[in-house]
């Protein structure tokens, strides 16, 4: 257990020490407070937006630019140190292959997570200290807590790209198309499905399809409990479905803990 | 405990698909010895450190270090009292020296004074706060060399250590190494051949293409290589060399003043040498060990190849 520390605390401050967090941490909070006050500029008005507006614009923001986050933070996680030979002596010490992953993971997420407090919390603190109204603090702990689930699972999507491929160069590609196709087509794969079929397919299909995407996930967990007035597009009939923002959640800790158990396995198979 | 092996390689065969790396290979390794494993790339060397380390698991055969099976859950504790250098390996290169070791030293289970003392001995206090990135090859081969240090350990792999040392840094390494075996540090020395290495090895394996061609101390190696051993005489004119018959029966071959002849006949033909009064010098060259490594891979069948 201690070595898993030991990996953690080393990737942590590698993270420190090449201004990830820094930057991470200063665009969520440029963006998110730019929401803030601005979120209504398009409707010819400046100053606070409406709690329900403000997150609804950076839930749409953050479904695009977590996942790409994380996955340009830990794409080289292991090719990175496979490169370097670094991971083949690491694997003679006395710390086996699911302690180094466990460690990277508990490292790696420590960033990201921070980055979301610190970034997305000053947009609520902001909020909350105009407006005084307790509803955001929930909004907002919701918010971040999805927010953080959602950048833990594509790092370990981006773990089981890094272990998978035998390049850096690969491994850098393979995460860009991996963001593509979640943030980007898998919607509109959807959207073609719900246009295209004739008698356009069933809501608890369409409500089953988003849960396999994590991204589809977040957005619905953070635009379930909003006034539709602000929501719009295909998402808007799924969110009137079944699902309870509980089970909403369960799904989303899947998405963490199912990659990370494949990238386990597959980090175990690896012939080295 | 003493006399039991460090390691112990019994017909060890390791295949990858169709490709066997090392094939029916068997050796042991006993405390405090030092062990020189030559081979060209892709001859094996490697692959069998990996499978003493236990990093991969045999196809057929066994391996035993340290009493236990290193890819087994059981060898978990051997793994802090060995130490490896791998070939080619860049250390994280934004972090310090000491950085990098400290990191180690706390994955093995030591603390940040032994990684300063390691430091220390390798020669880079000045430059240990200093970025990897910033080092020299050699300073990056005595910083992994520090970190194979680690913990006193009990046996070694060292894979091409010297690559880029400068030849004061080869020297002090070299004093590293007898110093260890002293200690009772047992050392796997992989590399190729390289002049000098002879005095610090106790035995040597040679590889090719997963093959053990020989194994064993260099005056049997140099024996399997049956190489002959060259004379350089002084004094002698060359001809009075060719025409002398006695002397030219235990002699393979004379060319100009060198005499090569085989071990066995060596003691004859230095009686018959001495006999001339004008002779000044004698000068007995042992072949070397790139030249017994050579003359062994050359016997080798060339399996495989067409």
């Amino acid at each position: 257990m201690k070595s898993v520390f030991t990996v953690a605390a080393k990737e942590f401050s590698d993270g420190l020490r090449n201004r990830w967090l820094l930057s991470i941490t200063i665009i969520f909070a440029l963006l998110s407070v730019g929401l803030t006050y601005f979120g209504s500029a398009v409707a010819g008005e400046t100053g606070l937006t409406s709690t329900s507006t403000t997150v609804a614009s950076l839930a749409s923001l953050a479904v695009f630019l977590i996942p790409l986050i994380a996955l340009l933070l830990s794409y080289d996680s292991f090719v990175g140190e496979l490169e370097s030979g670094t991971l083949l002596l690491l694997l003679t010490y006395p710390i086996n292959k699911t302690q180094l992953l466990m460690g990277k993971f508990i490292g790696q997420g420590s960033i990201i997570a921070l980055a979301i407090l610190i970034g997305f919390g000053a947009s609520g603190v902001i909020l909350y200290a105009h407006t005084q109204q307790t509803e955001i603090i929930t909004v907002f702990s919701l918010f971040i807590a999805s927010a953080v689930m959602l950048g833990l699972s594509f790092i370990a999507i981006a773990f089981i790209i890094s272990i998978s491929v035998s390049e850096k160069s690969k491994a850098a590609g393979a995460a860009l198309i991996v963001w593509f196709i979640f943030a980007l087509i898998f919607d509109l794969g959807l959207l073609t499905l719900l246009v295209g079929t004739e008698d356009g397919i069933s809501q608890q299909s369409l409500t089953f399809m988003m849960m396999l995407n994590p991204a589809d996930i977040f957005r619905l967990v953070n635009l379930a409990g909003l006034d539709s007035t602000d929501v719009n597009g295909a998402l808007a009939i799924a969110i009137r479905s079944s699902l309870s923002l509980t089970q909403l959640l369960c799904v989303l800790v899947t998405w963490v803990i199912f990659p990370l158990i494949l990238a386990i396995t597959l980090f175990t198979k690896k012939r080295m | 405990m003493t006399n039991t092996p460090v390691v112990s390689m019994n017909q060890v065969t390791k295949s990858y698909g169709s490709l066997t790396a090392v094939n029916n290979l068997s050796c042991e390794l006993a405390p405090g010895e030092v062990l020189g494993l030559f081979g060209h790339n892709g001859a094996g060397k490697t692959t069998m450190m990996k499978l003493i380390l236990g990093i991969t698991s045999p196809t057929n055969g066994s391996v035993d270090v340290l009493g236990a099976k290193p890819d087994s859950k059981a060898a978990w504790h051997i793994r802090s009292q060995v130490g490896y250098l791998p070939e080619n390996v860049s250390f994280y290169e934004h972090l310090t020296g000491i950085e990098v070791l400290n990191y180690f030293a706390k994955l093995k289970g030591f603390n940040k004074q032994h990684a300063k003392d390691l430091i220390a001995q390798v020669g880079l206090t000045e430059a240990m706060n200093r970025a990897v990135k910033t080092y020299s090859k050699g300073m990056r081969q005595r910083l992994g060399l520090a970190q194979a240090f680690l913990g006193k350990p009990k046996l070694l792999l060292l894979d091409e250590p010297t690559v880029g040392l400068d030849p004061v840094a080869t020297t002090e390494f070299y004093q590293q190494v007898d110093n260890l075996k002293a200690h009772g540090t047992s050392i796997i020395l992989c590399s190729h051949v390289l002049p000098g290495v002879e005095r610090h090895i106790d035995r040597a394996i040679i590889l090719s293409k997963g093959q053990q061609l020989a194994c064993g101390n260099l005056a049997s190696l140099r024996a399997h290589a049956n190489l002959d051993i060259r004379i350089k005489t002084r004094g002698v004119s060359p001809s009075e060399l060719v025409n002398d018959s006695q002397l030219m029966t235990h002699v393979e071959l004379c060319h100009d003043t060198d005499l090569l002849v085989k071990d066995e006949n060596k003691m004859n033909v230095l009686r018959e040498l001495v006999k001339y009064r004008h002779l000044d010098d004698i000068h007995i060259e042992q072949p070397d060990l790139n030249q017994v490594y050579q003359q062994i891979l050359s016997q080798a069948p060339q399996k495989g190849s067409i």
